[in-house]
This record gives C-alpha cells, sequence and structure tokens, in this order.
C-alpha cells in the first residue's frame, strides 16, 4: 500500500511537470510579446531589451521553464538590481496584467469556484444516484422510462440554456431569488448558500443526468452478479443487499466520473461562473485569456491540472474502500 | 490512474447479425424513428445549407435594416421575434439578419466541426487502442501512459487557451484539431479492453496458428469484433463534440462572426433572452434537438451492438 501510494505520487509529480512544460512550450512560444505589450508604443529597442530581461524573456526555453519550476518548489528572484522582486514558494510568478502575484490572486479567487463545485457536486450526487439506483432496481417499468428520459433529456440541455431559463425564471419573472452574488461562507452561510443556489442547479443538472444513466447501468451490472443472490439466498433484508452489496460494487465506474468532473470543476467553471457573474478561478482565466496574461493562464491550468490528477489519486485510493475486491 | 483489467469476455457483435438487429429495433422503436429523422434533417440542412436558405431568400450575412425597430433598440419589428413570410424564423436584433438562413449555416459549421473532431478521435483512439491491446509490452506501456496524460489534462482550459491564442488559422480546422486532441484516450480505452478480451479468442488463435501475419489478423479478426462498441461509442461521442463546439463559439474563442454556429448564435442572443425570446430559442432549441437525438440512437446502437457495455 505504502509502495504503490509512493509509487503513485511521482507518477503525480511526472504528470504535473509534462502539464506544465507542455502548457509552457504552448503558450511562451506562440507570437504574441508581452514585453512589447508592457513597452507600449513609443517603445526603442534598448528599453524593449531592458524589459525583456526583467521578464526573463531573453533566456532560452529550456532555462525559462527551469526558473519557474525551481520557483514553484522553492521561490525565486525576478528580475535584477534595484526592481528585483522576491517572489516567495509557491511562485506562480506575476500577471502582465496589474502585475499581481499569481498565487495569490489563484488562492482569492479559489473559494468561489470551490463553493461552486462542491456545492454543485454535493446537489446532482443526490439526485443522479438517487435516479440512477431507483430506476435499475425498478428496471423496465414506468418510474424507470420517465427517469431516464428525463435524464437523457436533461444531459442534452446546455449548461448556458438552464442557466438563462434559471436567471429569467426565478429572478426576472418572480423575483424569488436575488441575482447571485457572491459572499463568503465564513461570513454569512445562509447567505452564501441562498445566492449560490441557482448556479449549483444549473450546473448540477447536467451532471445530474449523466450520473443518473451511469449510475443506473452499472448498478443494473452489478445486481445481476452472483453474490448479489447469495446474499439473497442467506436471507439478508433487501436494503442492506441493495446498499451494502449492490451500491458499494456498483459505485467504481461512478467514482471514476466523480473524480474527473469534481477535480476539473474545482479550478472554475468558465461558462457558469461567468453566467452568474461569479468571480472565480473560470473567471479569472477568460479575463487573462483576452488580455493574453500568460503567467495567470499557466497558473490556472497548473491549478486544474493538479485537481484533477489529485482527485484521480483520491478516486483510486478510495476504490479499495467502497469495493473490497480491490486490493493495492 | 491504472486501466481497469479487460472485463470478462464480451461477445464480439458480428457484421451482417448486428446489423439486423439494429433495424428491427429501429421498426420497434418510434422514439428512435424520431430521433434519425431528426439527424438525417439537420444533416441534410447542414450540406445543402446555401440551397435551403435560399429558400427563405436571405443569405445568412444579409442585413434587413428594415425588419427591425431603430427607435427599440433595435428589437425586430413584428411578433415573436419578426416572424413573417419574408423571415421565416424572425429576424436577429439590431441587424436585421435572417435566423432561418443564420441556423441552416450555423448547423453546417456545427455538425461539420462534431463530425470532423469525431472522426479524428475514433481514428486515432481504435488505432491506439489496438496497437495497446494486441502488441501489448511497451507499446501497451507508452499508450497508456499517453492516454492517462492526456486525460489528466484540464481539457476544456486547455482548448479554450490554444483556441484563444492561435490566431490566423482557419478556425475550423483548428476547432476540429483542438477537439480531436483531447477525445482519443476515451475511444482508445474501450479499444483496448475489447481488443485484449479477443486477442486469444480461439477463432484468433486459429488464424495465428494458419499462418496469417499480424496485420492480417487485426484486420480479419480485431477489427471486426470492436467496430459493435467503436460504433456505439462513436454516435454516443457527436453530441459530447457538438456541445464542445458549441462551448467554445460560446465562449468567443470558437469560429469568428459573421460566420454563424449554433453556440455562437446563442452567446450573442444570451443578452435579449427576455426581450426578444425567439432569437435565443431558435439556435438554443436546434442545438438541444441534435445532442437528444444523437443520444437516444447512441444508447439503442450500445444497447445492441455491445450488450455487456464497455463504459469504463
Amino acid at each position: 500500500m505504502i509502495l504503490y501510494l509512493g509509487r503513485r505520487l511521482l507518477g503525480v509529480l511526472g504528470v504535473l511537470l509534462a502539464i506544465a512544460a507542455v502548457t509552457f512550450t504552448i503558450f511562451y512560444v506562440l507570437p504574441s510579446d508581452p514585453a512589447a505589450a508592457a513597452c507600449g508604443k513609443a517603445c526603442s529597442d534598448e528599453r524593449l531589451e531592458a524589459i525583456r530581461a526583467h521578464m526573463g524573456l531573453d533566456a532560452p526555453l529550456w532555462r525559462q521553464f527551469a526558473d519557474f519550476v525551481t520557483g514553484i518548489f522553492t521561490g525565486r528572484t525576478m528580475g535584477t538590481g534595484q526592481y528585483a522582486l522576491r517572489c516567495d514558494f509557491p511562485c506562480l510568478g506575476y500577471s502582465y496584467e496589474n502585475s499581481e502575484n499569481v498565487w495569490d490572486l489563484l488562492v482569492d479567487r479559489l473559494p468561489v469556484s470551490a463553493s461552486l463545485a462542491v456545492g454543485a457536486a454535493v446537489l446532482w450526487l443526490a439526485l443522479g444516484l438517487t435516479a440512477g439506483v431507483t430506476a435499475a432496481l425498478r428496471k423496465d417499468t414506468l418510474t424507470d422510462r420517465v427517469l431516464m428520459v428525463g435524464a437523457v433529456a436533461a444531459a442534452s440541455l446546455p449548461v448556458y440554456f438552464t442557466a438563462v431559463l434559471l436567471i429569467y425564471g426565478l429572478i426576472r419573472l418572480t423575483g424569488l431569488l436575488p441575482y447571485p452574488q457572491y459572499v463568503s461562507l465564513t461570513s454569512d452561510p445562509l447567505g452564501w448558500a441562498s445566492n449560490l443556489i441557482l448556479p449549483w442547479v444549473a450546473l448540477a443538472v447536467l451532471y445530474a443526468a449523466m450520473y443518473a444513466r451511469q449510475s443506473r447501468s452499472s448498478m443494473i451490472e452489478s445486481m445481476a452478479e452472483p453474490y448479489i443472490r447469495t446474499a439473497r439466498a442467506k436471507g439478508l433484508p433487501r436494503r442492506t443487499v441493495v446498499v451494502k452489496h449492490g451500491l458499494r460494487a456498483g459505485m467504481t465506474p461512478v467514482l471514476t466520473l466523480f473524480g474527473m468532473d469534481l477535480g476539473g470543476l474545482l479550478a472554475g467553471a468558465v461558462i457558469t461562473e461567468s453566467l452568474f457573474g461569479l468571480p472565480g478561478v473560470g473567471r479569472l482565466f477568460y479575463g487573462a485569456l483576452t488580455s493574453g496574461d500568460q503567467p495567470v493562464i499557466l497558473g490556472v491550468t497548473l491549478l486544474a491540472a493538479t485537481f484533477i490528477v489529485v482527485a484521480n489519486l483520491a478516486v483510486d485510493l478510495l476504490y479499495a474502500v467502497v469495493d473490497p475486491r480491490v486490493r493495492y | 490512474m491504472t486501466a481497469p483489467p479487460a472485463t470478462a469476455a464480451t461477445a464480439p457483435a458480428h457484421g451482417g447479425g448486428a446489423w439486423r438487429l439494429v433495424r428491427a429495433e429501429l421498426r420497434r422503436r418510434v422514439s428512435l424513428q424520431v430521433a434519425a429523422a431528426v439527424i438525417v434533417l439537420f444533416a441534410l440542412m447542414a450540406a445543402a445549407a446555401p440551397l435551403i436558405s435560399s429558400l427563405g431568400g436571405w443569405g445568412p450575412e444579409e442585413f434587413d435594416k428594415s425588419a427591425v425597430d431603430p427607435y427599440l433598440g433595435g428589437l425586430p419589428l413584428g411578433p415573436l421575434g419578426g416572424v413573417s413570410a419574408e423571415h421565416w424564423l424572425g429576424v436577429e436584433p439590431v441587424t436585421g439578419r435572417d435566423l432561418f438562413a443564420r441556423v441552416v449555416h450555423g448547423a453546417q459549421v456545427s455538425l461539420l466541426i462534431a463530425f470532423a473532431a469525431t472522426a479524428i478521435v475514433v481514428l486515432a483512439g481504435t488505432t491506439a487502442g489496438i496497437a495497446a491491446g494486441y502488441f501489448g509490452g511497451r507499446t501497451d506501456t507508452v499508450l497508456s501512459r499517453l492516454m492517462d496524460l492526456t486525460m489528466s489534462f484540464p481539457s476544456l482550459i486547455f482548448m479554450i487557451a490554444m483556441m484563444s491564442v492561435a490566431r490566423d488559422v482557419n478556425r475550423i480546422l483548428l476547432m476540429v484539431l483542438v477537439i480531436g486532441l483531447f477525445g482519443w484516450p476515451g475511444v482508445a480505452r474501450v479499444v483496448r479492453g475489447q481488443t485484449l478480451s479477443l486477442k486469444h479468442r480461439e477463432y484468433v488463435d486459429a488464424a495465428r496458428v494458419g499462418g496469417a501475419g499480424p496485420w492480417r489478423i487485426l484486420a480479419r479478426d480485431i477489427l471486426p469484433g470492436v467496430a459493435g462498441p467503436v460504433i456505439a461509442y462513436t454516435t454516443l461521442l457527436v453530441p459530447g463534440m457538438i456541445a464542445t463546439e458549441a462551448a467554445l463559439s460560446y465562449l468567443g474563442v470558437g469560429v469568428r462572426p459573421p460566420t454563424p454556429s449554433w453556440g455562437q448564435m446563442i452567446a450573442e442572443s444570451v443578452a435579449y433572452y427576455d426581450t426578444d425570446p425567439m432569437y435565443f430559442l431558435v439556435p438554443s432549441f436546434c442545438l438541444f434537438l441534435t445532442v437528444l437525438a444523437f443520444t437516444l440512437l447512441g444508447d439503442a446502437l450500445r444497447d445492441v451492438l455491445d450488450p455487456r457495455g464497455s463504459r469504463s
């Protein structure tokens, strides 16, 4: 187990390095020149060179990348002489746009995206699993048909369509809810939830539908296993059979899906955040794209990749807990 | 993530019989007929976009200032967003461009990208999956690592970023490549699992003993066996591709205006959702219908062609 964990952690590190390298190459090799942008129109060649040197853009690409990676682990000093700037661990550089520390920017925005993702995840798991398991246990009945037709339809709705419907119905038309404005969980838990409920629902509809479909099919599969018949034959109550024997084994594919989805959403749901005007990581990313703010783009990409890779690892470890047949 | 071990033997779907089953299923279920009809309709619409929009008499980029009210912020004149004999589905606010022509041309762009990206994904995924499953050993290790790596990429974020940095290139081609780049591991995993379960079947061993080379075995024995799940998976991939294209265009990094695509039309119309709902509903409904139809058809195909399901 320890050995397995160690090997996996090394793998995680390798994957993150590879992703950083790819991102770095794509966004730093491309035509846009941040030094020229920072320098403005009336720019002498000398001044441009100076800015390049200050930004570290004059060094060869591998050197820039090495500096970047070292910066993440140990912090680094950016620029030279009187402009030298100490960037502490974990250093992701400074935004070209407003010279803010990228790490601070991310930390600042993360609670919003995390609130959105986790809240929506709770909602879609509850909805999706209930619907999926119910449909599986009542396979080929009317309940099953209705639930699954609903799931297919809901899975076909793009999130911006659901969001606009919700905004129109619950905010503009009836005024039941306020237009979402993020308040932090710690300062006002009730306000936090009531402001986020619409974005949660908008995001959860799509995922709940996918989870209902997935959990139905894996539940049907696991309920057909011989050990379920054994459990029934032993005279265990139906509830125990379904929950402890069927559901546990049937959850592994759902768990895989969940790790990927939650990991991907933690670092920002770009469309949902921009529709509801939530100042999360997704919005930060979108803003950085429009202004060509490469350090921020790189930072968000790395953060997102970290979440995905770590979530996948967590899921793999959880397999052993959920499904007794899995051992490491 | 370690790839799950191949599940117990899956019965390969065999050519003729499987298609008979598909046809029988299609005859039996009305919902599938409707889904197939919707797909054919939209595909025809996309293929013959210029012809069809010329029936309406307007091009997708033609302005019609007489159809909008300059004193009301350019809202369309007339009921339902300007529906009239002239403009069958109404017009866009401000520009007065014909919605019917734009939605038809939008179908062309959206479906072209979705189909082309799907083709790339399926081709690359099947090749990689068969190679990994059949040759095993180092080939398998390298390819499986590559799949894991690709799947660890935050794909939407990466797609958005790549689309936004590349400036002077063919947007449609770029979008196809970018979407394809992140889609292949899904197919590859399904095919790899299927190949693993097939490669030591008696009939494959028999071919090997009979002196068939690896290429012959791959083409004659393995490929037909993986075709069923791949076809089902492909049909279920298309709606995802359509949605991805729409999402990218929605975010403004997809096709460039004035070229219409559904996602881009929806993005432009969101601001008008309560003043001109028709403008918002027309492209949204097309997107919804197409995605729904492909999902329904894909589900049915999977039930028939891939009975035990290769959903990983």
